[in-house]
């Protein structure tokens, strides 16, 4: 019998029409690096939720066993107390409270009298800087500090809470090779200290350099554990067991037929907002009318970036490039402009980019387009009933009228209202950015027909997606994108999704 | 697509649409009320309210007299409200409108007292004055990306600031009788009437008959679109009581002194700016931007360009609001204004605008207004210290919010 830190079985989790996590469990060894990989939106995240009890105890099923006794957290304080400490993706610290301050937030170093003893706190906290072997001031505020040292900072405040389960969120999405290769020394040198670490990651390079065992999650579900001390599980057999699973008649037919270029995007490079790299980097892609065209990458790999800067900038600076709509060359600076070019974008995160939640169905859909129902500045209100009960037939919108507010819409039905506003503004191009993002298999077949209707219409659609499935079944030619780089341009005909995911990892050699 | 074509399954306009307005929709009261509470618990208060007071001061509060005061005395904090209320839908907030009341007036009274220009001349010089006001914060808030507090707290000392310099520390009055007219004279006598003025009621009667057939026309065109209106009866019960409740208000304008001419000016800015807010592109894109900035954003909606317009507004409507006060005070003191940006907040929000934008009415912000209107004037009746009357307008702000907060929850809740 292993000597296992922790044991979850048979975890199932179920969102309202979702089953996130479907029975499955995981075993971590006392003292290992245990790498858990799939595919986006796979159950990772929810089951480190379940684990630090984000999810409280009692909102799943299945039992946690850690250091063999049956836990229930109620939140994550508990499982902090535990020494469970989760570390995520988004770091979590405040940008202007000093490294020490950080350290300390929740948990501060306090004297007799109650007050905080000042020197006690930064002392420790140099103590553990060092440890975590980051040479900054333990005084210094936390803005000043790069991605990569944020993340030391985040690993010195979990030692400080006797952490004995380090949980690490996508540790490496944003770093470069560089710190990427500090962050693997560190995590080995913590295990040689018998703290033992969970890692989420894409990156199987690393995986396959650092974990000493690895859990393969898909649709909820445990794939498999692979022991990786042989040495003989490769990233393809990583990909394999990722990846697994038939495409079967979920997507609907269509016929394919391209015609003429309508949106060609040559050598587009755009610059992260507050950082000094470039997000994408000599891009260049085209899509056809009557033609879909997928974009698959890795998190982090400047898919919405691309997207969001070619719809008339509205992400990035420094954005070089040139852009053609139907062989002539287009300045899109601002969004309306894009949108008067003929293109639309629909975002990866309707709640916060794409809705007025507080509105209704009605003007929701009206308000990229409301120019073509006003004349002279006023809104001809009746039309846009019209419209609004058009796209509700069309798109099989499920709500008691064009007045109900979309806040109170389920996901998929939000959406069809998101394609709904940009099919009004009648676009030449559509980039839909992860179009089924949490939404169930229902809605999904339906925004899957409507993108077919459109094609079949003449239109030029570019989907994002993290699901290679969906691309696979969708798209006629497939682009890969890696750290901001286009790595290949796949005929659907020739894509499996093995060798999509190898494009999609190619990155420069693997960080060390 | 077809939602961007005249579609042939669009609903067609029929002859027995008209007919159809008879007898259709919903008529279960209490999901109706449920569904409007935050839009007719506000008229609920108001009512309260004046019951209330009618009751408190004998009937006082609703004499005649007392009635043409209220409009008198509140109507520049009502035209104030109609400002705020854009500003707050849009996602921001104005704290200087006091200062520029103050300003504006104090720069009309130079022009017209000091310098003895015409009438006209000082109206349309504190009517530039509130556009350059409204513009320069336009610009800070908008272009430069300050937050509109701190934008129009320092306009606030600004603007304080540079109506003691214009007035040189001193009020300036009288007014020519002209333009003493504005805020303090009626419009009577017209068409004659026996101890009461014909033409009050009349204004009063033609105002209800355009608001029956406004809401008609609506309704018909609801029921050409298939869109759920409310039943029949109720709808008949609502113009009704409508139409008593103007009337009455006319009835009683018509037996004191007639038709005051601020209040045409007040319907006449109600009128415009609720279109504006309902009906325009311009008045769309801002509960667009104060309900999800970066949605909007990324609808092309021009965001500075609607939050520059949005203080410039607000900088107009402030002159209106000065010309009116400078008027009803029948000069400029260079402590006009003061506390009047509260007043209008208070109003804009216990009309059920939202803190965190995209929410509001124009209707809503003028019955929160006279919410606090008819509560001062009624505890001033009574004879209530000011220091209480400050202690219950206090209070009832607060619960106003409360309510629309617990409201909100109880919608999330729902979902």
């Amino acid at each position: 019998m292993d000597d296992n830190i922790l044991e979850m079985r048979h975890i199932t989790k179920t969102f309202p029409g979702v089953a996130a996590l479907q029975d499955v469990s995981l075993a971590v060894r006392r003292g290992e690096i245990h790498a858990i990989c799939g595919e986006n939106g796979a159950g990772k995240s929810t089951l480190m939720k379940v684990l630090s009890g984000v999810y409280p105890s009692g909102s799943f099923d299945g039992e946690i066993l850690f250091d063999g006794e049956p836990v229930h957290f109620r939140g994550i304080r508990d499982s902090e107390d535990h020494g469970i400490v989760i570390i995520h993706q988004e770091l979590a610290l405040v940008p202007y409270l000093s490294i020490a301050e950080n350290i300390f937030l929740g948990n501060e170093r306090r004297g007799r009298s109650g007050l905080i003893d000042w020197n006690r706190t930064n002392a420790e906290a140099a103590a553990l800087l060092s440890s975590v072997g980051l040479h900054e001031n333990a005084v210094t505020p936390v803005v000043q500090l790069g991605v990569g040292k944020q993340q030391l900072v985040e690993i010195a405040k979990a030692l400080s809470k006797k952490v004995r389960l380090l949980i690490l969120d996508e540790p490496t999405a944003a770093l470069n090779d560089l710190d990427s290769a500090h962050l693997l020394d560190l995590m080995r040198r913590l295990r040689e200290q018998g703290i033992t670490c969970i890692m989420i990651s894409h990156k199987l390079n690393e995986i396959t350099a650092i974990a000493d065992s690895t859990t393969v999650l898909r649709d909820g579900r445990t794939v498999e554990r692979l022991d990786m001390g042989s040495g003989e599980v490769t990233q393809e057999r990583i990909i394999r067991g990722m990846v697994g699973r038939d495409l079967d008649s979920f997507y609907p037919d269509r016929v394919s037929s391209p015609g003429e270029e309508v949106l060609r995007i040559e050598d587009w490079s755009v610059r992260h907002p507050t950082q000094d790299r470039l997000v994408v980097d000599g891009a260049s892609l085209d899509v056809r009318a009557g033609e879909v065209v997928g974009i698959a990458g890795l998190m982090g790999a400047g898919r919405t970036e691309l997207a969001m800067s070619v719809f008339g900038r509205s992400y990035g600076r420094d954005i070089t490039g040139r852009l053609f709509m139907h062989g002539r060359e287009i300045k899109a600076r601002s969004v309306a402009e894009a949108i008067g070019n003929g293109i639309a974008y629909a975002t990866e995160d309707r709640k916060r980019f794409g809705l007025n939640l507080i509105e209704d169905i009605r003007r929701n859909i009206s308000s990229a387009g409301l120019r073509k129902l006003a004349r002279l500045g006023w809104v001809h209100d009746n039309e846009e009933i019209k419209v609004a009960e058009t796209s509700r037939r069309d798109m099989n919108i499920k709500a008691p009228s064009v007045m109900s507010v979309v806040g109170k819409l389920s996901g998929g039905n939000q959406q069809k209202v998101v394609l709904s506003k940009w099919l009004f503004t009648d676009p030449d191009v559509l980039i839909l950015d992860e179009p089924t993002r949490g939404i169930d298999v229902g809605a999904k077949f339906e925004i899957y027909t409507i993108v077919n209707r459109l094609v079949a219409e003449g239109k030029a659609v570019i989907i994002i997606s993290s699901e290679l499935p969906e691309l696979l079944g969708m798209c006629d030619r497939i682009y890969t994108l890696s750290t901001g780089r286009i790595t290949g341009v796949v005929p659907v005909a020739e894509a499996t999704q093995e060798k999509l995911m190898e494009l999609m990892a190619k990155d420069k050699e693997p960080a060390r | 697509m077809t939602s961007t074509k005249p579609s042939s399954t669009a609903p067609k306009p029929t002859e027995s649409a008209p007919a159809a307005a008879l007898h259709v929709g919903t008529s279960d009261p209490r999901t109706l009320i449920m569904n409007n509470l935050r839009q007719s618990g506000i008229f609920v208060a108001l009512v309260v309210i004046v019951a209330l007071f009618a009751f408190l001061t004998d009937g006082l509060s609703l004499s005649p007299g007392n009635i043409t005061n209220i409009v008198l005395q509140y109507s520049y904090i009502l035209v104030l409200a109609i400002g705020m209320v854009i500003v707050i839908i849009g996602g921001h907030i104005d704290l200087s409108v006091g200062s520029v009341v103050a300003l504006t007036g104090a720069v009309s009274a130079v022009v017209v007292i000091r310098q003895g220009h015409p009438w006209w001349l000082g109206v349309l010089a504190a009517i530039a004055v509130g556009l350059a006001v409204g513009a320069w914060h336009g610009f800070w808030v908008a272009y430069v990306g300050i937050p509109a507090f701190i934008v129009t707290l320092a306009g606030m000392l600004l603007f304080r600031g540079l109506t003691l310099r214009v007035l040189d520390n001193i009020s300036l009055s009288p007014f020519p009788a002209e333009y003493n007219r504005i805020a303090a004279g009626f419009l009577n006598g017209l068409i004659g009437g026996d101890g009461y003025d014909a033409f009050t009621l009349l204004i009063g009667g033609i105002a209800v008959a355009g608001y029956v057939v406004s809401c008609f026309r609506t309704r018909v065109a609801r029921i050409r679109y298939q869109q759920p209106v409310e039943s029949f009866a109720l709808f008949v019960a609502r113009m009704a009581l409508v139409g008593a409740v103007v009337m009455y208000f006319a009835w009683q304008l018509a037996n004191a002194r007639g038709l005051p001419i601020v209040l045409i000016i007040l319907a006449v800015l109600v009128l415009v700016y609720g279109l504006l807010t309902r009906r325009t592109v311009f008045g769309r894109q801002v509960y667009a931007i104060g309900g999800n900035l970066s949605a909007a954003m990324l609808s092309g909606v021009k965001v500075r360009t609607v939050n520059f317009w949005i203080f410039v507004n607000m900088g107009f409507l402030s002159a209106v609001a000065g010309i009116i006060f400078s008027s009803r005070s029948n000069g400029a003191q260079p402590a006009a204004g003061n506390m009047f940006e509260l007043d209008a907040i208070a109003a804009a929000f216990i009309g059920g605008a939202a803190v965190t934008g995209g929410v509001g009415t124009v209707v809503g912000a003028m019955v929160g207004g006279l919410i606090m209107a008819v509560m001062s004037n009624g505890m001033q009746l009574m004879g209530v210290d000011q220091s209480m009357q400050s202690v219950v307008k206090g209070l009832v702000l607060l619960v106003a919010v409360a309510f629309d907060v617990y409201n909100k929850r109880r919608a999330g809740a729902n979902r």
